[in-house]
């Protein structure tokens, strides 16, 4: 079987996986994106603020696990303009311990084909902790 | 107090245009994790057709949630933001974002809704250019917990 690439994502079956990408998040991730964002909630990097709402701990930035599965929508594209639509669910909080690390695993499968638009539809299933905390996460992008 | 129904149907246009860098871009998409090239280096960009470094897939949040304070901080509108979860976000891409672009965006209140004492508020930003074209549409909703 020949390399899975978008040249060839035309001719693969519906339900094919395309790619899995690991990346690794520990407390400075969170102030990167706290900082690169604008998203300064302290539930992301406070853990005495976090645990006084009820939390179990400092949580990741739902929009940092989205972006973070976008990149590795990116990386398998190989042109990052070619994503033309992007939507997820926020489902489970991801807690980070402070000595600590999770890994945020996104695999992508192909969802489906629309010959007429040029696009394709990348379903995308994002787990950490061995729970899926995206839902509904499904890119579409440009052929 | 619940999040404020009447809101629905208001589009927000007051908040001043966004100038996007190459280093902002550069700053966001480590963040993400995004390494691809086209995102740090103006000529891999130009490779691809872009006139200049193109943002990473999300980078538009940064402009919508800029410009929906203006709503979310509205004493008005009733939005403890204390109480609040991301409940979902979409993006769409008329175009990629690139540095240099000048961006106004107008955001809509697309939706209050309750649901067991839980209030889902829509909302969808509207991105446009400095000519007025279309580039990105961010829909986004906040679940705000009641008291």
């Amino acid at each position: 079987m020949s390399e899975i690439t978008v040249a060839n994502l035309a001719d693969l079956p519906v339900g094919t996986e395309l790619f899995s990408a690991t990346v690794s998040l520990e407390r400075l991730s969170m102030v990167k994106y706290a900082g690169a964002s604008g998203d300064f909630n302290p539930i992301h990097w406070n853990e005495r603020f976090a645990k006084a709402v009820g939390l179990p701990n400092v949580i990741v930035h739902g929009m940092l696990t989205m972006g973070v599965a976008a990149s590795a929508v990116e990386e398998f594209l190989g042109d990052p303009g070619r994503v033309v639509d992007f939507g997820v669910r926020f489902t489970r909080p991801i807690p980070v311990e402070d000595p600590g690390a999770v890994e945020v695993t996104t695999v992508g499968k192909l969802g489906a084909l629309d010959a007429a638009a040029g696009t394709a539809r990348i379903d995308l299933t994002v787990k950490a902790l061995d729970v899926t905390v995206l839902g509904k996460a499904q890119a579409v992008v440009r052929l | 107090m619940p999040v404020n129904a009447d809101y629905v149907g208001r589009v927000f246009t007051g908040t001043s245009p966004y100038e996007v860098s190459r280093v902002k871009i550069a700053e966001f998409a480590t963040a993400v994790h995004a390494h691809h090239p086209a995102h740090t280096d103006p000529e891999a960009a130009q490779a691809l057709g872009y006139p200049d470094v193109i943002a990473p897939v999300t980078f538009a949040v940064v402009v919508a949630q800029r410009a929906e304070a203006e709503y979310i901080t509205d004493p008005e509108a009733s939005i403890d933001f204390s109480r609040v979860v991301h409940a979902d976000e979409r993006f769409t891409h008329h175009r990629p974002i690139h540095a240099g672009d000048v961006l106004s965006t107008a955001v809509h209140v697309d939706g209050v809704t309750e649901r067991g004492g839980i209030s889902m508020v829509s909302t969808r930003a509207e991105i446009t250019d400095a000519d007025g074209a279309p580039v990105a549409t961010v829909r986004s909703t906040l679940a705000v917990r009641g008291e």
